[in-house]
């Protein structure tokens, strides 16, 4: 079996097998989070981990998701489903105008460009509040598909439902960023990610293959709002917000920013810890802070690519 | 090693699995203890916290003591969800308390009325009762009660034409929008509207354009937080001697020690009896209420009260009423809801609570009290 399966069935298992350990309905709550939170790191993942770029702003694109689904279905008349669609599209769209011309940045200015666009986006979340409903959020309309479950003779409970669906996207998001890996497009990215004057000499177009990385993460991310806002069925401009997108940057880097896999285990930990931590709430950033400069101090692939080299480190011996 | 590592785990599995002990009533909180509404927040679980001990030390409700469990959820809607599933489905609550911000009230509201769980809100949005949903209430006066209030005061000393100054936060924005909307009722024209952004350090500029604005008779500035406090010292610097009115927003210490007492000398706004505990006429109705618990606040914390703290003394008052009136400690959630909306008469530091089918913020415009700052205190208004 190559290693792509493996991990796409692991991680499978691992979704299918986890609600039999789970002691309260409150655990698929978190499950669906998790779910949410790693389809935007999996996008990351590609940006990132495969092409080399950093974006500190893509919660933005989480937002216009998340958005979308509130709105279109109000004011455009759209089924929540093909408001999704329409988020991707946009999200798409914005990153392909603005990828153009800040692509071009490196390092720091990378980072400071794309910083400056989620800001924007949030900005405008929060201020047009005719159309956003402000900063205390709006309402999202229901996905329907309980309702069309309850008709089919299926009831099912809401954190079940988002359970699987958010579960779902997850492991398709997965193995399509699994795919990507090893098709020329993922080859050309690692390629430039390693030296983009090497890759240019080898006949890469590394300006082309940079936007395409950027676009297919905005739409993770902006799929990741969407689901978010359908499950909670209210969206405030937090959304979109910088704190959100360093979380989705943190979790990527934590778990292994190279592995779709480690990526997914990144999402995992730093979204289930604050629950752990809520007994010492006061010190959870203090120790979300040191979980992360000892994983960059020590662990420097990330959590699951290291321990997985450690692991077959040993059996080398 | 091994046996470290094992044990470390099963700790951390214990930590969030370990299901509580159910010989107690359970209540749950989830609040904004930090982030941006923090100082709204703070007091609120102080508050409950305080008042959990108390009730216990005197013996519990119907016998059994209270359990508190408290969340922090920073102010986001996202997490403030998050926490009332794990209230409702993991600690299994009788009710939830909570809400500090309007946005976090409507997340938990949708997962209180999902699960049909009783919730009392903490949060001023008209929005969260209006309109009325089964298991959801609130304490605090709405942000229209307050332009209300307000304008009344307004309307009694001949004033017509204002300018209004709010803050883009979700408490300023919506102030906002309830005032342009009651404005009229009372006669009242709105002829000069600016706003600021909760980061902004200085509004020289909008308050230029409201000096500059003729024929205004007074100002109004809907926000909470620091935002007020840097209006109040701007409108002194410019000298501007029309009447200043605030919103309950910022109905606390911390409003008039940022602004400066000279600069906060004569500012107006609604607020309630806390503030003016010992200024309470003798046969007043809430003094009893009023000072037992300023008396218990600031002898544990040793800091001044704040009508925020006040707003979560009430949801408890209202809670552990219902529960002794319903009379089982282990409720059924829609008996509980039942005795809450049943509230009739009760005194908190708010107001007095009488929760009717149609009404579940059961309080009127006599609740509040208009106060006026003076010498760095509240004076209330005759």
């Amino acid at each position: 079996m190559k290693p792509k399966h493996l991990s796409l069935l692991v991680l499978t298992l691992l979704v299918v097998a986890a609600p039999f350990f789970f002691p309260s309905g409150f655990y698929y709550r978190i499950g669906a989070l998790i779910f949410i939170n790693a389809i935007a790191v999996t996008g990351l993942v590609i940006l990132i981990g495969y092409a080399g770029q950093i974006s500190l702003g893509h919660a933005g694109f989480a937002g216009i998701g998340a958005y979308a689904c509130a709105l279109a279905p109000e004011h455009l008349g759209l089924p929540p489903v093909a408001a999704i669609l329409l988020g991707t599209a946009l999200s798409a769209a914005l990153a392909w105008l603005v990828g153009k011309p800040i692509l071009r940045l490196h390092g720091y200015y990378l980072g400071v460009a794309t910083l400056g666009l989620g800001i924007l986006i949030s900005m405008v979340l929060s201020n047009e509040a005719q159309w956003t409903g402000g900063p205390d959020g709006i309402a999202v309309p229901d996905l329907g598909l309980r309702g069309l479950l309850r008709d089919l003779g299926w009831r099912i409970g809401a954190g079940e439902l988002w359970y699987g669906l958010a579960g779902t996207v997850m492991i398709l998001g997965a193995w399509l960023a699994l795919n990507l890996f090893d098709s020329p497009t993922g080859r050309a990215l690692r390629a430039l990610h390693g030296s983009e004057v090497a890759a240019r000499t080898m006949g890469i177009d590394v300006a082309r293959h940079k936007l395409h990385a950027f676009v297919v993460s905005a739409v993770y991310a902006s799929v990741s709002g969407s689901l978010l806002a359908l499950m909670n069925r209210l969206i405030t401009p937090d959304v979109a917000g910088f704190m959100h997108s360093v979380q989705m940057v943190t979790m990527a880097v934590l778990g292994g920013v190279g592995s779709v896999l480690g990526a997914i285990f990144g999402a995992t930990i730093l979204t289930a810890l604050p629950q752990l931590l809520t007994v010492f709430h006061q010190y959870e950033h203090m120790v979300l802070g040191l979980v992360m400069i000892l994983v960059m101090i020590f662990l420097p692939d990330g959590l699951l690519p290291s321990l997985m080299k450690r692991l077959r480190g040993r059996d080398g011996e | 090693m091994n046996t470290h590592k094992t044990l470390a785990l099963a700790a951390l599995l214990a930590a969030l699995g370990a299901p509580a002990a159910l010989a107690q009533i359970r209540i749950g909180a989830t609040l904004a203890e930090t982030g941006p509404a923090g100082a709204l927040g703070d007091p609120e679980a102080r508050t409950l916290r305080l008042l959990v001990e108390q009730i216990n030390a005197a013996g519990g409700v119907l016998g059994e003591p209270l359990e508190l469990v408290l969340y922090d959820d920073g102010g986001d809607p996202n997490n403030a969800r998050t926490f009332a599933t794990r209230l409702v489905e993991h600690d299994e609550v009788v009710a939830i308390i909570g809400g500090t911000t309007t946005g976090t009230s409507l997340a938990i509201r949708s997962v209180a009325e999902e699960e049909e769980i009783p919730f009392i809100s903490l949060a001023g949005g008209i929005e969260i009762i209006d309109p009325v949903q089964p298991f959801t209430f609130k304490t605090p006066h709405t942000d229209r009660m307050a332009c209300e209030k307000i304008f009344e005061d307004m309307q009694a000393q001949g004033i017509a034409r204002i300018g209004m100054i709010s803050g883009t936060d979700g408490f300023g924005a919506s102030m906002r929008t309830q005032c342009l909307s009651v404005a009229e009722a009372y006669g009242i024209t709105v002829a000069a509207d600016e706003s600021y952004a909760p980061g902004d350090a200085d509004m020289v500029p909008q308050l230029t354009n409201i000096r500059n604005t003729e024929g205004l008779q007074a100002v109004l500035n809907p926000g909470f937080g620091a935002g007020p406090a840097i209006v109040t010292r701007n409108y002194r610097q410019l000298g501007i001697d029309l009447p200043l009115y605030q919103s309950h927003g910022v109905a606390g210490q911390a409003f008039i020690d940022l602004s400066g007492a000279e600069n906060a000398e004569g500012v107006r706004l609604p607020g309630t009896a806390l503030l003016i505990a010992d200024q309470l006429a003798g046969d007043d109705a809430q003094r009893e209420a009023v000072v037992a618990y300023r008396d218990a606040y600031v002898g544990r914390y040793n800091e001044p009260v704040s009508t925020f703290g006040g707003y979560a003394h009430d949801a408890l008052a209202i809670l552990v009423d219902a529960l002794t009136r319903n009379g089982e400690a282990d409720p059924d959630p829609v008996d509980l809801r039942e005795a809450i909306e049943a509230t009739s008469g009760l005194v908190g530091t708010t107001g007095i609570y009488s929760f009717s089918a149609e009404d579940h913020l059961g309080l009127d415009l006599s609740a509040f009290r208009l106060l006026e700052i003076r010498n760095g205190g509240w004076t209330p208004v005759q």
